[in-house]
This record gives structure tokens, C-alpha cells and sequence, in this order.
């Protein structure tokens, strides 16, 4: 069986700078996987040349088998990569389940015309799309502020609506750029039952940066340890966190 | 003989645009922002200029003086009332839009003190015509003043910039504004001192346009504005050469557009070549890429 | 939430038709001054291109400062076509009806062309590059002559002698001296049912699929993507729907004038419909309307004004944006009128 993510050999310069530098990732399907390391080691952009915002000067990457190097952002969400960002990037003046139905937008289509002139599919596929959205919502315990502008909710219920909408996209691989980020500790708590639940629930592979070592060693199964852009310890996560030299990484000499 | 001519009319042109160029893409650089109504306040130095000499019977000299003083204060005062409030405004849109607001403000003005007839201008320049050629090739002295303008306003410029504190600063401020605060550089003192410059420059700009082109309405400074915004483009925005030779280029685009291709369309060869720059090399003939941050 | 977007959506279309009983009775009962019966075609105008920019600045987030060029192409179409089909057309609703049909068309064409280059800008460049294809078109225009004889159409773009026709051939675009003579076939209810469908067409794609797509893009373009919703069509999609429409404001207008010239679709014309845009509030359609009608009306009918009239409009500008968009002035709005705005702002939109 193939794995979920299939990286080889990654990397990618800017002018003279090498941000990443021969990147070996294998992530089975359905694991939950952490990419961890000091500030500045490039691990936004692995996610962001496994989702196709910068194109990889070298390497291949195959999700699920199939080979999606070099594709556009657009096309490889389609194949099935969905993320978060470190920064929350939400449709702020959207409301809450808006956000979600535009993640559904591939999944429930009808034509143009159809929804200028309103007609009976367009009744029927919106009531699909917000019946489907409340659902997502529902998990993340997002129904309630459903009607809310995105940009009116709360840090934590942000950074969950923007899962939430990832999810919409149905994607086999979610990536998650620190989640946890400006979380208080039962945040950080409640959004560790959610990774978990998502997991199990939706069957997803995930991979996740962060930088909280209670939910990176309290969730991940494996981890990779990003330094200077390449990689410096990979493996179960009880025997990453014991390596001297990610020790070092982390806390200096 | 004729193509000569038209090639120095051209530069003139083009020397008139380029220092109008500059205004903008300084502004551009620091903060971020197109002062759509830079080419109003080019307007203003005209009629500033043209008060003194007509009303107070001044010297051409004091006159462009005076020009310089009332842009520079109509420019700092700009940016203080309207556009600083909205430096750090959601949308990038609302300061593009409040400065298209000042525009249609110092038109208007304008339009009500001075009415909306032309005015006909009086020449600053007291040198006499250059003949050459046994009269066949003539530079007016309006040309040469301007072209020599537009290489002195450049060096002096350039030297300011990168030998100057204030210079500096400048350049620190228009490339990250959050990092200069942080090294002690008053960002706000930086890009007032910048629309400074830049509106004190429109006022020359305007003396010497109106010098060339002796008519002077509420509606002049307009369309020299946005074409000196499209030579700023060219040339690469935030970057002083690139406005020179971006003004230059199109001066001459300009006019042997008009000489050869047509007189109607000149104006639409003008915004061609903008829309062909910027789809070929957005960042113009010298400007430098940047990327947004994911 | 999705009835009250209907209801508002209802009260809109609730406010067009009762301005048009209202007009419709005064006219009947002869309370209309003359000066305002020909307001009433280009106040209609005024509106289908404020809605429609409102589109493209509103829900798709980009400032177009070209929209007079694509009202001057619907125009010049919409003319062209009722001047050649004058014959054959003779009820006048009907050339009306076929003239904003081929207006919107033309347009909706040249909004692709010119769409397609430009929206791969952003922010001021975009803007900036809108203005310039705004000129563009009007110099071009400016510079056409076109006739027609017994041989078929003839065109140059040096001057009217230069068409070489026969004897029996009719200039019908002059250069700078444009079309004139295009019938007079624009009718106060000819604007109203165009406003309708405007606004139909406009609100039924706010609330779409697609138009979900068009705003998540002007929200979070980087998102958008990420979700798999690609920024060029349905910019396109929001740029074509927009300039179509200011295409049939525009053949609306001309079967309003005798004279149809192309100067008066400079970029001024743009900012004002922008002025509206603006000043209805930003992504707000019913705004856009009563700005458009309020702005257009009032200095025509306070003569005394007239002077001021952009002097007027641009401090509104200017003091609209400060107060909307300072951070500082958001700030104190908070604090001071937070009650008022409170509510509005934890329903949502």
C-alpha cells in the first residue's frame, strides 16, 4: 500500500539562500505526524511547497500515490491537500458558515446560470451545502455562532473554523500550521480532542507544525525535526524527543 | 532635422514628467500609497507661481520660489490630514480612494477662487532660443532649462538619498517601516519630509510645464499626473533612475506618437505602453520583486 | 439569516418600485418640473452603473477606475446598432430592448479582454491600469469614422472624407463629433425595468455558489486557493458581469441624447460613479442606489449648488473614507457609538 505522502528529495532556493534542502518525508495513511524545529527552519515552507504556493526547485512529492510536484495551489487541493495557516487567513467578513460552504464550492456544484436565475437545482444543492457545512460545524461546535462574521468569533473558534474549512474540501492529507499557537492551556486541551476526533472521525492523515511540545508529544505518532532547512532526526516521537542532538537544536548549546 | 526636434520636445517632455515621476514613486516607496493627487499639486505650483508674478509683479525666481514653499506646505498638510489616519487602515484601498478625494478637493478649490477658464502663463525662462543648425534646429530656452532641471534635480537627489541621514532613513523606512521604528527612525518625520520633497518637486514640475505649455486651468495638472504616475511605473516605482528614464522614455513616446502616429491617439500609445510594462515586467524597467508573505 | 437577506434583498427591489408609482403619479398628475423629467433616464443610468461597479469594488475588491469606458462601449454599440437598424426596427421599445442586448454584449466582451490581462494585478496597479484601458477606449472612439453606403460599412480612422463612399453613403460615427441622431427610444420605464434586472442579476450572484467564490477571493486570496477556488475565473466572472452591465447603462444613456460623443467618458465619469459607490458604502447595493439617485438629483435641483457640487462631493469623500477606514476614527466609534453598531456586527452580514 502506498503511503498518504510521499516526499523526496525537496528543496528549494531563494536567490542564493537554500530555505530547504533535500526533504525526505513518508507519512502513512492516517497518521498523525508532527514537523517540529527552531524558529526559522523553513517549516512553513515545506507546507507551503507541499501545496504548490512555491513551486520546488528540486523533488518530487506524491500524494497517495499519484504525483503532484510542480501543480498549482488550486489543482492540488483538488488531489486533496488541505491547510491551515500559521497566520489565520478566514473570508473575515463572511459569515461563519459561508466560510465553510466556499470549501465545499468543488464539492456541490451548479452552472452559472443556475444560480443567477435561482433555480430549483440551486435550492436544492444550497440546502445540501448548508446542511453538509452545519454538520462540520457541529464537530468543531461552531453551530451556534453559524450566522456570526468570521472575523466576530473568538482567537480559538477562528483558528477552528479555519479546520473546519479546510475539512470542507474533503481532503485526504490536512495540514495544520500551528494550531495551537496564542491558545491557552484548555484551548490547547479541547483543540488536542479535536485533532484526535477529526482524525478518527474523517479517517485523515495529518501533519501538523507546532511549536507546543505538550500537544506535539501528547498527539503526534512520529515527528520530523526540522534545522536550517534540513532534516535533522525523524522517527517515533518518544525516541525524537530523547535525541541529544534535538535537544541542542532547541535549547541552544 | 525634423525628427531631432521632435526628439527634443520629447525629452523636454519627458524631463517634465520624470521630475513629476519622482513625487510619485518616492511617495510610492516610503508609503506605499499613489497620491493620485500629486498632479494637483503640480496645478497648485502653477497658479502659485503665476499670483506672484501676474498680482505681485515678482521675479520669476521669487515666483517659483513661493511656488515651492505653498506646495511643500500643501503636501505635508495632505498627508498629515488625509492620508495619515488611514496609513495603518484595513483596506489598501481607502487611502487610494481619499486621495482621489484631495484631487477632485484642490480642483474644485481651485475651479471656485480662479474660475475655470485658462489662464495664460508667463514664462519663467529668460534665456533666449538656441538657434543651430543656421536656424533650421531650434531649442527654446523653456528646453533647455527644464532638461538641465531635470539632471540637476536627479544628482542632487540621488546624493540625498544615499549620502544624507535623512536619506537613509528613507530608504530604511521603505523597507519596513516596523524595523525602522524599532532602530529609532521617525517614521512619521520620514515620510512627511518625503511628501516634502516630493510636493516641492511638483512645483517646479508645474513652473516649468506651465513654461512649455503657456496654459494654466484647474484641470492641468491632471492628466500630467497620471502619465507621470504611468512613467514612475515604467521606470520601476521606489526607484529615482527609474523614474528619470521611465519620464524620459515616455516624453518621447509622446510625442513622436503624436508626430507620426497620431495626435488623437497619443494619449491612448501613452497608457498602452503602461498596460504592455506591466504586463510584461510588473516591477518596471528597474524596480525589484516582491513577494507577499504566506 | 437566509430570510433576512431576502427581506432586505425585498425591500430593495420594494424602494425601485415605489420611486417609479411615485414618479409615475406625479407625472400623471402634471406635479414634475421639466428639469427633473430629464433627469429621470440618466438617474436610472447613474444607477445601473453603480450597482454594477459596486460588483467589482464591493464583492470582488478591486478598485476599477475604468467603468466609463465600458458604459462608452455599450454606448457607442447600442447607438451604432439602433442608427443601422432604424428601418428595420421601428417599434422603439423593441430597438431599445436589441440595443442594450448588444450594448451589454460588447461590453461583456471587451470586460474579457480587458479582464484577462489586467486582474492578474493588484491593488493600485489595477486601478491604475483600469483608468488607463478607460482612456484607451475613449481615444480610440474619439478617433473612428465610420459610414455606410450601398456597398456595406466603411471605416478609417483619419477623417470623414476619408471613407470613400458613394454618393449614398451616411457617416454614422464621426470622430470626436460621435453619433448623432441615434433615436430618442429611452423611456423612464425602459430605465426602471433595467435597474430590476440589474439588480436581480447583481443580488442573485451575491447570494450564489460563485459569488461565495468571487468574496472569499476579495477576503483572503490565499485561502481562496488554498481551498481549491481559482482566482481568475471568478474574477473574470465579477469584472465581465459588471462591465456587461454598464455596457446596457450605457445604450440606455445614448437612446437618451441626440449627440453622442466619446469625451464624456473620461476618467472622470469613472471616479464619479465611484464617488457613489463609495459614499453608498462599499459592498452596500441598496447604498449604491440612493447614493446615486441623491448625488445626481440634488445639485440639478438646488441650482444654487450647482458651483460646489464636486467641491461638495469630494469632502464627502475624503471625510467618508477617514471615518470608515481610520483605525483611529474605528476606534472611537467603538467606544462611543458602540451600542448602535454592536448588534449589527455580532449578526453578521
Amino acid at each position: 500500500m502506498a503511503a498518504m505522502l510521499e516526499v523526496k528529495n525537496l528543496g528549494i532556493s531563494f536567490g542564493g539562500l537554500r530555505a530547504v534542502n533535500a526533504f525526505d518525508l513518508t507519512i502513512e495513511k492516517g497518521a498523525l505526524y508532527g514537523l517540529i524545529g527552531p524558529n526559522g527552519a523553513g517549516k512553513t515552507t515545506v507546507f507551503n511547497l507541499l501545496t504548490g504556493v512555491y513551486k520546488p526547485t528540486d523533488g518530487i512529492i506524491k500524494l497517495d500515490g499519484t504525483e503532484i510536484t510542480g501543480k498549482s495551489t488550486v489543482e492540488i487541493n483538488k488531489a486533496g491537500i488541505a491547510r491551515t495557516f500559521q497566520n489565520i487567513r478566514l473570508f473575515k467578513d463572511m459569515s461563519v458558515l459561508d466560510n465553510v460552504k466556499a470549501g465545499l464550492h468543488n464539492h456541490h456544484p451548479y452552472s452559472f446560470l443556475a444560480g443567477i436565475f435561482h433555480t430549483p437545482t440551486y435550492h436544492r444543492v444550497e440546502k445540501e451545502m448548508d446542511e453538509q457545512a452545519m454538520e462540520l460545524l457541529k464537530v468543531f461546535e461552531l453551530d451556534k455562532e453559524a450566522h456570526y462574521k468570521a472575523s466576530n468569533l473568538p482567537y480559538g473558534k477562528q483558528r477552528k473554523l479555519e479546520i473546519a474549512r479546510a475539512l470542507a474540501t474533503e481532503p485526504k492529507l490536512l495540514l495544520l500550521d500551528e494550531p495551537a499557537a496564542g491558545m491557552n492551556p484548555n484551548e490547547t486541551q479541547e483543540l488536542m480532542n479535536t485533532i484526535h476526533f477529526v482524525r478518527d472521525h474523517f479517517g485523515m492523515t495529518i501533519l501538523l507544525i507546532e511549536h507546543d511540545m505538550k500537544l506535539v508529544s501528547g498527539i503526534c505518532e512520529e515527528l520530523t525535526v526540522l534545522n536550517f532547512g534540513e532534516v535533522l532526526c525523524q522517527g517515533k516521537t518518544s525516541a525524537v524527543l530523547k535525541n541529544p542532538q534535538v535537544i541542542t537544536a532547541y535549547l541552544g548549546e | 532635422m525634423s525628427f531631432l526636434s521632435y526628439m527634443i520636445n520629447g525629452i523636454s517632455l519627458g524631463s517634465v514628467y520624470a521630475i513629476i515621476a519622482l513625487g510619485y514613486t518616492m511617495v510610492y516607496g516610503i508609503a506605499k500609497m499613489l497620491n493620485f493627487a500629486h498632479g494637483d499639486v503640480i496645478m497648485v505650483g502653477g497658479y502659485a507661481a503665476l499670483m506672484m508674478m501676474m498680482n505681485a509683479g515678482a521675479h520669476p525666481l521669487l515666483a517659483v520660489l513661493v511656488a515651492i514653499v505653498v506646495c511643500t506646505v500643501l503636501g505635508v498638510t495632505i498627508e498629515k490630514i488625509a492620508y495619515r489616519p488611514l496609513r495603518n487602515a484595513s483596506s489598501p484601498l481607502a487611502v487610494l480612494i481619499t486621495a482621489i478625494g484631495v484631487s477632485y478637493f484642490l480642483q474644485n478649490i481651485v475651479l471656485l477662487i480662479f474660475g475655470s477658464s485658462p489662464k495664460s502663463f508667463q514664462s519663467v525662462v529668460t534665456i533666449p532660443d538656441l538657434k543651430l543648425a543656421g536656424g533650421a534646429l531650434m531649442i527654446t530656452g523653456e528646453t533647455i532649462v527644464t532638461i538641465l532641471s531635470c539632471i540637476v534635480i536627479m544628482i542632487a537627489l540621488t546624493t540625498f538619498v544615499n549620502k544624507t541621514k535623512a536619506g537613509q532613513a528613507m530608504l530604511a523606512v521603505s523597507e519596513d517601516k516596523g524595523a525602522a521604528q524599532l532602530m529609532g527612525i521617525n517614521v512619521n518625520g520620514t515620510i512627511a519630509l518625503t511628501f516634502a520633497i516630493g510636493s516641492g518637486l511638483a512645483a517646479i514640475a508645474g513652473v516649468l510645464l506651465c513654461s512649455s505649455y503657456p496654459s494654466l486651468s484647474p484641470y492641468t495638472g491632471s492628466m500630467p499626473g497620471i502619465k507621470a504616475f504611468v512613467a514612475a511605473v515604467f521606470g520601476g516605482i521606489g526607484s529615482i533612475p527609474g523614474a528619470m528614464i521611465g519620464g524620459i522614455l515616455l516624453g518621447v513616446i509622446e510625442i513622436l506618437g503624436k508626430a507620426y502616429i497620431s495626435a488623437q491617439l497619443a494619449d491612448a500609445i501613452v497608457f498602452g505602453v503602461l498596460i504592455v510594462v506591466l504586463l510584461v515586467k510588473p516591477t518596471g524597467l528597474l524596480g525589484k520583486q516582491v513577494q507577499e508573505k504566506v | 439569516m437566509k430570510n433576512k437577506k431576502l427581506k432586505s434583498n425585498l425591500i430593495t427591489y420594494g424602494i425601485v418600485l415605489a420611486a417609479f408609482v411615485i414618479v409615475e403619479i406625479m407625472m400623471a398628475t402634471g406635479n414634475i418640473t421639466s428639469l427633473l423629467k430629464g433627469l429621470l433616464v440618466p438617474l436610472c443610468v447613474y444607477v445601473v452603473l453603480a450597482i454594477s461597479l459596486n460588483l467589482v469594488v464591493g464583492i470582488s475588491g478591486e478598485l476599477s477606475l475604468g467603468h466609463a469606458g465600458f458604459m462608452c462601449v455599450g454606448a457607442f454599440a447600442g447607438a451604432f446598432f439602433s442608427k443601422c437598424m432604424q428601418d428595420v426596427l421601428t417599434v422603439s421599445g423593441v430597438r431599445l430592448f436589441c440595443a442594450i442586448l448588444v450594448g451589454a454584449a460588447v461590453a461583456a466582451v471587451f470586460g474579457v479582454l480587458i479582464g484577462i490581462p489586467v486582474l492578474r494585478l493588484k491593488g493600485d496597479y489595477l486601478a491604475i491600469v483600469t483608468l488607463a484601458f478607460g482612456e484607451i477606449i475613449k481615444n480610440i472612439i474619439n478617433a473612428f469614422y465610420i459610414g455606410k453606403d450601398s456597398n456595406g460599412f466603411h471605416m478609417t480612422m483619419k477623417d470623414q472624407f476619408s471613407l470613400g463612399m458613394e454618393a449614398d453613403g451616411v457617416v454614422i460615427l464621426n470622430g470626436p463629433q460621435g453619433i448623432t441622431g441615434t433615436p430618442k427610444d429611452a423611456t423612464f420605464a425602459a430605465g426602471i425595468i433595467l435597474i430590476l434586472v440589474t439588480l436581480f442579476i447583481v443580488l442573485n450572484l451575491i447570494d450564489s455558489r460563485d459569488g461565495r467564490a468571487i468574496q472569499s477571493i476579495r477576503d483572503n486570496r490565499i485561502a481562496a486557493e488554498s481551498i481549491g477556488i481559482g482566482i481568475t475565473k471568478y474574477k473574470l466572472m465579477a469584472f465581465t458581469v459588471s462591465a456587461a452591465l454598464a455596457g446596457a447603462a450605457g445604450a440606455l444613456y445614448a437612446h437618451n441624447l441626440s449627440t453622442l460623443v466619446a469625451k464624456k467618458f473620461d476618467y472622470n465619469q469613472s471616479i464619479m460613479i465611484l464617488v457613489f459607490v463609495v459614499l453608498g458604502g462599499i459592498g452596500n447595493i441598496r447604498g449604491s442606489i440612493i447614493a446615486a439617485v441623491v448625488l445626481t438629483a440634488l445639485p440639478e435641483l438646488l441650482r444654487g449648488l450647482s458651483d460646489y457640487r464636486m467641491l461638495i462631493y469630494s469632502i464627502i469623500l475624503i471625510v467618508i473614507m477617514l471615518f470608515n477606514w481610520a483605525p483611529k476614527a474605528l476606534e472611537w466609534r467603538e467606544r462611543y457609538l458602540g451600542r448602535f453598531f454592536k448588534k449589527s456586527a455580532e449578526e453578521g452580514e
